[in-house]
């Protein structure tokens, strides 16, 4: 009798232990999942802002932006974070409105390992503009003294050699940033590939996530490759000034991305909720306060779900979001992100209220 | 008293046996048709031909699985034939030809492979494996005469020969510790009268250790060729991630396996997802039927008498 009981204990401890959890009650617990690019900063958010409220507590999966939204629509999760605004079928099928709250600017930026380049004295970097960027992900453009590429880059000597193009193989809200970016400067890249979180790919080879990218471009001479501007600050990467329409070859920097976020226009509660990619994309901004904007930037997402009856962890939500984007974006430029222009963040907390 | 209890332990004891093997089979059946329920969207657009499309473009949604199967098959096979042989002589050496006091340390080494997590290998291989195919190996191999178009274009490391290079690392001590055993199961009777009617000891070790154990390696070598078409992660990070159908062993190719762990989680389009799912069912089936021509090798090669 006694293998009987044995087997009993582990599914009556499991029992006592689910019961356990259930029992704290007064604490909200907020569910959300989604995009892993801002979850440094929402991990740090979460942290502060239990300091500040002990009865709120937050647990979030960076399951990636797709993942996340799906998990939302299925009603998994009590929020989502996602890279990108949520698509007009998905929008269709959720049972509410969802709002587009932007919590800070990203950037995607290009890698690059040109042994020439790095023991070279000086420090200039490698320009591009969007067609060039797209030639070289087309396969047009093969050897780095292209001289297409050379005449943008008249100040460096670049060497006679094959250009490893290097990119993500998974599916991911980096791969559509960069490729929009490429469809918007590049009508031949317009219509094929595309833009997407994957696409068909017409060279190159495919690396997983942002530290295989890393991994790949540090180890490998004569290659090329986009990652979130965070991997290429920690990894100490060299990094290529972008050109978009007549502006200047801009560095990616914190200052570059506010840039191209503070020239984005008027946003109302509408764009919010269908997040309008016309109104809310930051690819083509001229920038503003004498700073360039960095073209390849981008807003990142927390989807709210607005049911008609708030709970009280819509509530509890709502005043976050209203702290995160006000108080809570002082933290991220240690975190490598660009703060959300003020203005942006007085309109949103109206919407918060 | 006693005799009721006994009775009752024989009793609950059959069923918990039985109940277990009847959830065990529910769970693959309604595995594998829960699979087949959500890839039938993709099933009812593409049909058949999806096996052989080589299209695979997620803006255009157009889905094929053609490069995927080709790339698992050439990756898990040139992985087999290259581990077979190390996985093999390893275990003879160990079993017959290594002096008793190393055996348990050289067999605890071989086996321990078999515990390192597989991103560990993937690590391993893109740090240190896939700079020596670029720099040494793939160098080496287009010397070669008449390797065509085999070992042509250029390498960047990243490759086919380089995932199936670590897979091969990685199903290494399946083939080795279960060769091992079908060794330790002949019986020592067959090595004695081999010595006894004069044989060598390499005129043994044919006769006496290999001949007997042909049938039991083949067993070993179908689930070391399954463990290898499922393996995913060393893959995805070694294989290049480009479905393509080249020649080239140096060019870079990508599995079913692979692409399940790159698109999965951000695929977004119910094509897409159903197309996913698609593959996942055909890998099922590739499994399914490389174990079926593993059994039926082992039917037509066992002794009859």
């Amino acid at each position: 009798m006694k293998i009987y009981s044995l087997l009993l204990l582990p599914l009556l401890s499991s029992l006592l232990l689910l019961s356990s959890t259930v029992a704290t009650a007064e604490q909200i617990i907020i569910n959300g999942a989604g995009a892993t690019f801002p979850y440094p900063i929402y991990t740090k958010w979460f942290s502060e802002f239990g300091k500040l409220n002990s009865t709120i507590q937050f647990n979030y999966q960076p399951i990636g932006s797709g993942g996340g939204v799906k998990q939302l629509l299925k009603e998994t999760v009590d929020f989502a974070a996602s890279d990108t605004p949520i698509k007009e079928d998905e929008k269709k099928s959720a049972p509410w409105p969802i709002l587009h709250i932007p919590t800070v600017v990203g950037s995607v930026v290009m890698v690059y390992n040109i042994p020439e380049l790095e023991n070279s004295k000086s420090k200039e970097k490698l320009q591009l503009d969007g067609t060039c960027l797209a030639a070289i992900y087309l396969g047009k453009i093969s050897k780095w003294n292209d001289p297409l590429l050379q005449k943008q880059n008249p100040k460096l000597v670049l060497p006679n050699k094959d250009i490893l193009v290097i990119r993500r193989s998974d599916g991911s809200g980096t791969t559509e940033i960069f490729t929009s970016y490429l469809s918007a400067s590049d009508t031949t890249w317009n219509s094929s590939p595309g833009s997407g979180k994957s696409i068909a790919w017409p060279t190159g080879i495919g690396a997983k996530g942002n530290d295989g990218i890393t991994t790949m471009v540090k180890q490998s001479p004569y290659s090329i490759g986009y990652v979130e501007y965070a991997y290429a600050v920690s990894n100490a990467l060299a990094t290529a000034s972008l050109k978009s329409g007549d502006n200047n070859y801009t560095a990616p920097s914190i200052a570059s991305m506010s840039s191209a976020a503070s020239s984005i226009g008027n946003i109302d509660s509408k764009d919010l909720q269908s997040g309008d990619l016309k109104k809310l994309s930051l690819l083509s901004q001229k920038g503003g306060k004498g700073v360039a904007a960095y073209p390849m930037s981008s807003f990142t997402y927390i989807l709210l779900p607005l049911p008609k009856t708030p709970n009280a962890k819509l509530i509890a939500l709502k005043q976050f979001l209203k702290w995160a984007i006000n108080d809570g974006q002082s933290m991220a430029a240690k975190l490598d992100y660009a703060p959300i222009p003020k203005e942006l963040a007085q309109k949103i907390s109206e919407q918060l209220k | 008293m006693n005799k009721i209890l006994f009775w009752n332990e024989e009793k609950i004891g059959i069923s918990l046996i039985k109940i277990v093997v009847v959830l065990l089979i529910l769970f693959i059946c309604t595995m594998i048709l829960l699979l087949v329920h959500m890839s039938l969207p993709a099933i009812k657009v593409f049909g058949l031909s999806f096996i052989t499309n080589s299209e695979w473009n997620p803006v255009e949604e157009v889905f094929g699985a053609w490069p995927f199967i080709y790339g698992t098959l050439v990756t898990s096979f040139l992985a087999l034939l290259l581990a077979t042989p190390f996985g093999v002589f390893s275990a003879l050496f160990i079993s017959d030809i290594c002096p008793l006091r190393f055996k348990g340390i050289l067999s605890t080494l071989v086996d321990l492979i078999a515990s390192i997590p597989s991103i560990v290998f993937g690590m391993w291989g893109l740090f240190f494996l896939a700079p020596f195919v670029r720099d040494h190996l793939a160098p080496l191999l287009r010397e070669i005469p008449l390797s065509g178009p085999l070992f042509s274009g250029p390498c960047f490391g990243i490759s086919i020969l380089s995932a199936s290079m670590i897979l091969a690392i990685m199903i290494l001590p399946t083939i080795s510790s279960l060769t091992r055993e079908i060794f330790n199961a002949v019986p020592t009777t067959y090595k004695e009268a081999a010595l006894a009617i004069g044989a060598t000891n390499f005129e043994k070790i044919k006769l006496s250790l290999l001949r007997p154990s042909l049938v039991g390696i083949i067993g070993a070598l179908g689930l070391a060729l399954a463990r290898a078409i499922g393996e995913t992660m060393a893959v995805v990070m070694l294989i290049g991630n480009t479905p393509q159908v080249v020649l080239s062993l140096l060019a870079p190719g990508a599995t079913m396996a692979s692409i399940l762990a790159n698109e999965y989680a951000e695929a977004s389009s119910t094509l897409h997802l159903a197309s996913l799912c698609y593959i996942a069912v055909i890998l099922f089936a590739i499994t399914m039927i490389v174990n079926f021509l593993a059994r039926i090798l082992i039917r037509v090669l066992s002794p009859k008498w």
